[in-house]
């Protein structure tokens, strides 16, 4: 039979239930892929489909939370079932037993006694673990640079950055290492990547996926999402993070959007899909531009409206977020002191633990983002930093509120810019927090958006964003649906994609100890 | 001269709230257990664990809040109190801060600024022999403590003395006690109390710098550290020199205070709102839980005593104050038939057909003899006040002691061959009527009985005749005594003297 991993999530989970395709072959398929990587985008892999279910450390069963243990509604209906899928998971969730550092120098060889609620959920579901992927360290980064386990090199083209902090998951799925990969975003770390990558990301609603087991960067902000080949597949993993609200986290909401489902719209009749002219000044590469309207005129064929809007604070989400995001990162960090657990440095008494510890075990964006949320909260600054970006984040909210009056979803590119050279950035992180402009606003609204390839400049993907209120997802996915059967993106890179000299970020790739 | 000066105190209590898990977690409370058994991922601060509110906690946060008068929240908000240490194994408290569950109230004379929410940290030990950080060899921590939940009561600086401070104190312990939200137990720490202390000229209403003073975990080291704080700083200001802020910590073993952190150090604890535990409201139903569950406290049970009941002071706040011996006294105040009229009778009494000639007297009797004869032959010798007998454990039933009274009062038996009576009761239970018709304790009645042996010790003391018939009646207790001791106590010392003045003809 043909390659199994050249079909999407969908109709493997089908071939499977018919009978045409068995787990073990699907795992064993990807787990050879995987291993002979040259992208970097995974830190483990699991040996077999059972792997990370069964590595259950000597009572860490009896150790784990106590307290009521959620029951996961799994999809009744067989057209979701993702029984056999593997899933290739970032490497910030929890799973127990499993290797489990967030990227970071200071968690390496760390093993959770606790799996994530959104990994628990797809395991009810019967999907299994393939593996964990690479990422900025603690999700602090817009090109995956930042991680203590190397690089992650774009399948698209070597040289370049896969896009961040999710960047292993959106690299492993553009490569075809893994049907599916769970992301996170925080400010863009699902949509920026897979922007980049050429592949779908999907940050639902806010509150709508538990975030029990995700090891913190933001609190108000953080947002398990999927990486996936296409829209459908990226609605079949959707189905099974949502669910009821989960006990363990007090900002799980419980999905109350209407039924999530596969999509299968193919016009875009009546749809009003917003676009904001403030947002879309300069700093937009000329062919991001030329394809982010090209897509618009796609939709306009499939019968949608295009509205210009203003969202007119929006402007202001950056710096707005680089306040909060930083204050509440400062303070989700301070646990990692080296009393308890991960990685500590030899010292002589209690300061000199914490602050070589500290010193050694993160790295400089993590060190960077620690001291401004920490000044950002002083006595004395809190009112004109935190408490002045609460006001901008609450404007935003407004903003979008306002406009979904006028439109059912709103569209920008999802990143100004395709992918850029591995290192071009690294040493001006004004540039690189620039990155997520267009994907930051919806973050601080809370509200769902995707991001799906919408045609190649240079040779490398652009990614259209689309957003909508919260608990919006099924229109969302309708329209990019659509769309993505429209556009017809090619979404498999270059054979090989293109190779650097060497590879710039290869060498650092792989002295983390990536795959195993 | 040298000016006067007068302290000024403020306490901060932490109350460790008796519910059953944590404050964030599903782990359960302990003490004593073997370190470290009663932790789970949350309040480890594992990487990915977030905290989840203990509905409980907020219910005993609202009865304390209730109890003392002071306006509740219908919105619960978290604060992230920040700073490094390993009993805090997040890096952060999480703590209340501008939103506290409870705002204002008072207790007695005091009042209170606030009472808010927040988790425990855990317990550090440092190994050596200061038993303090620095000079240790090394420290470990038990995380079993690590976020009991904790209510902070936070008072208003109006204590002006140790000794006000201390039974101030006594008096918050007990209403806690009464309210039942914590087993206030001081040498354990589920009652903790670090005091504000200035000291001001008296008569002036400034406040001075403040000092604060930790690690008072008894009423005596209360006492004591506070004292010898404001000795301190009456010294320095005396001697014209400035008292600075800083935290103390009382060394009860020497009485000494040393600085645990001064002002330079001071800790600038970033709070902002608790990402993980969004603003909620109170569900309205906790407030109903917690209404229902108030019971009488002691401040208002010490005034109906007082009022109603027409009981002394001191009387009423022994009963007041122990709730067991509130309850028993009520209870028997029920089985003579003196319950006040408008008061119902404790369940599972049953009162007498006729109820009591004099109910007034009858319950300041029955006050004054578990006040003082039932208590006292119920607590061992060694036991401090809180290990004192509960007679409602005892052999003495509420209706054997309110039929005891009636026969004292009625003169059945005198108050001394009562004590007695009180002692068979203890040691083996019983009835009264049948111990005094056992041990031959009914008062020599009237005079056909008790006159010769007031006669006879009349004759055996000639000396004493002489001075009660020059009108000397002091000597009378030798008559009185002599015929005690010839009856086992059974003649009524009233009778006695009565039947030598007619003797004598005096």
């Amino acid at each position: 039979m043909t390659d199994p991993t050249t079909l999407s999530a969908v109709d493997q989970v089908a071939a499977l239930r018919a009978g045409d395709l068995d787990a073990a072959g699907l795992f064993a398929a990807y787990r050879e892929r995987a291993a002979a990587d040259d992208t970097n985008s995974f830190t483990w892999l699991a040996d077999g489909p059972d792997d990370a279910a069964a590595a259950v450390p000597d009572g860490a069963r009896a150790r784990s939370v106590d307290g009521p243990e959620p029951t996961f509604d799994v999809p009744a209906d067989d057209a979701l079932s993702v029984r056999g899928l593997p899933v290739a998971v970032k490497d910030l969730f929890c799973v127990t037993g499993v290797p489990t550092a967030s990227c970071s120098e200071l968690l390496r060889g760390y093993r959770p006694p606790h799996t994530a609620t959104a990994v628990a959920r797809l395991q009810a579901g019967g999907a299994t673990v393939l593996g964990k992927t690479n990422q900025d360290e603690f999700a602090m980064g817009s090109s995956n640079e930042n991680s203590a386990f190397g690089a992650v090199l774009n399948p698209w083209d070597r040289t370049r950055v896969p896009g961040g902090s999710s960047g292993g998951s959106a690299a492993a799925v553009a490569a075809g290492l893994a049907p599916v990969a769970l992301g996170t975003d925080t400010g863009g770390s699902v949509r920026q990547p897979a922007a980049l990558c050429g592949v779908v990301g999907l940050k639902p609603t806010y509150g709508s996926v538990s975030r029990f087991g995700m090891i913190a960067f933001a609190s108000s902000l953080d947002q398990a999402g999927v990486l996936a080949r296409d829209v459908r597949d990226a609605a079949l993993v959707l189905a099974h993070l949502t669910g009821a609200a989960d006990p363990r986290d007090s900002t799980s909401i419980g999905w109350q959007g209407d039924a999530l489902g596969l999509p299968s719209a193919d016009r875009l009749d009546g749809l009003r899909i917003g676009v904001p002219t403030d947002l879309l000044g300069e700093g937009i590469d000329p062919g991001v531009r030329a394809s982010f309207d090209a897509a618009l005129r796609t939709a306009e064929e499939l019968g949608a409206s295009i509205v210009e809007i203003t969202l007119p604070h929006a402007r202001h989400a950056l710096a707005a977020y680089y306040v909060i995001a930083p204050a509440e990162a400062s303070s989700n960090l301070a646990r990692f002191d080296g009393v308890r657990y991960g990685n500590r440095a030899a010292a002589d008494d209690l300061v000199s633990l914490y602050t070589r510890t500290r010193h050694d075990g993160f790295g400089p964006e993590v060190r960077r983002r620690i001291m401004l949320g920490t000044f950002a909260l002083s006595a004395g600054y809190y009112d004109a930093y935190y408490g002045r970006a609460q006001q901008v984040r609450t404007k935003v909210v407004e903003d979008f509120a306002t406009a979904h009056e006028q439109v059912d979803l709103i569209a920008t590119p999802t990143s100004p810019t395709v992918a850029w050279g591995l290192g071009e950035r690294t040493d001006d992180p004004w540039a690189m927090y620039r990155a997520d402009v267009m994907t930051l606003p919806q973050s601080l609204a809370g509200v769902p958006a995707i991001s799906i390839p919408c045609g190649l400049d240079d040779g490398l993907p652009v990614g259209l964003q689309l957003s909508g209120p919260a608990f919006g997802e099924p229109r969302i996915l309708d329209a990019a649906h659509a769309l993505e059967r429209a556009i017809g993106f090619d979404g498999t890179p270059p054979r090989s994609g293109r190779t650097g000299e060497g590879g710039a970020g290869g060498a650092d790739a792989t002295s983390g100890g990536g795959a195993a | 001269m040298s000016t006067a000066y007068e302290p000024v105190i403020g306490l901060e209590i932490h109350v460790q709230l008796g519910t059953r898990t944590k404050m964030f977690c599903g782990c359960e409370l302990s003490f004593g257990d073997p370190p470290n058994t009663h932790t789970c991922p949350v309040c480890l601060g594992m990487p990915g664990t977030l905290p989840t509110i203990n509905r409980e906690a907020v219910r005993l946060g609202l009865m304390i809040g209730m109890a003392l008068g002071g306006e509740l929240d219908d919105r619960l908000v978290f604060h992230r109190k920040s700073y490094f240490y390993p009993d805090l194994p997040k890096g952060y408290q999480i703590s209340q801060f501008d939103r506290p569950l409870v705002s204002g109230g008072s207790l007695g004379d005091v009042r209170l600024e606030r009472v808010h929410l927040e988790e425990d940290a855990a317990k550090l030990t440092h190994l050596g022999e200061s038993g303090r950080i620095g000079g240790s060899t090394a420290s470990v921590v038990d995380y079993n403590r690590g976020g009991t939940p904790l209510a902070e009561i936070v008072t208003r600086p109006d204590i002006h003395s140790a000794e006000q401070a201390s039974s101030w104190l006594r008096l918050l312990r007990e209403t806690l006690r009464q309210l039942g939200v914590s087993d206030v137990n001081m040498e354990e720490g589920s009652l903790r109390c670090d005091a504000n202390i200035s000291i001001r000229p008296v008569g002036t209403d400034g406040l001075g710098t403040k000092t604060e003073l930790k690690n008072m975990n008894s009423f005596r080291f209360i006492e004591q550290g506070i004292n010898a704080e404001v000795a301190r700083q009456t010294r320095i200001v005396q001697d014209g020199g400035r008292v600075e802020q800083e935290t103390l910590h009382f060394d009860p073993r020497s009485g000494s205070i040393t600085s645990l952190r001064s002002k330079e150090g001071s800790h600038d604890y970033r709070y902002f709102p608790e990402p993980d535990l969004p603003p909620v409201a109170v569900p309205t139903e906790l407030f109903d839980l917690a209404r229902a569950a108030i019971p009488e406290l002691p401040l208002d049970r010490e005034a109906r005593y007082v009022d109603v009941h027409g009981l002394n002071d001191e009387s009423a706040r022994l009963l007041a104050f122990r709730r067991e011996l509130g309850d028993y006294y009520e209870a028997t105040v029920a089985a003579a038939g003196a319950t006040p009229d408008g008061e119902a009778a404790p369940d599972g009494v049953t009162r007498p057909a006729e109820p009591a000639d004099d109910p007034a007297d009858t319950r300041r009797q029955i006050a004054n003899w578990i006040g003082n004869d039932l208590v006292r032959r119920l607590t061992a010798e060694d036991a401090d006040d809180d290990a004192a007998g509960d007679p409602q454990a005892s052999k003495v039933t509420p209706q054997a002691l309110a039929a005891l009274v009636a026969l004292v009062r009625a003169k059945s038996i005198t108050r001394k061959a009562g004590g007695q009576v009180l002692d068979a009761l203890v040691a083996e239970g019983g009835e009264p009527a049948a111990i005094v018709e056992r041990d031959g304790l009914a008062a020599i009645g009237g005079g056909d009985e008790l006159r010769p042996v007031v006669q006879a010790a009349l004759d055996a003391n000639p000396d004493v005749v002489e001075k009660l018939r020059s009108g000397n009646m002091k000597p009378i207790g030798v008559i009185v005594g002599a015929v005690m001791k010839e009856t086992r106590g059974r003649a009524d010392a009233g009778a006695v003297t009565q039947l030598a003045r007619e003797i004598l003809g005096l």
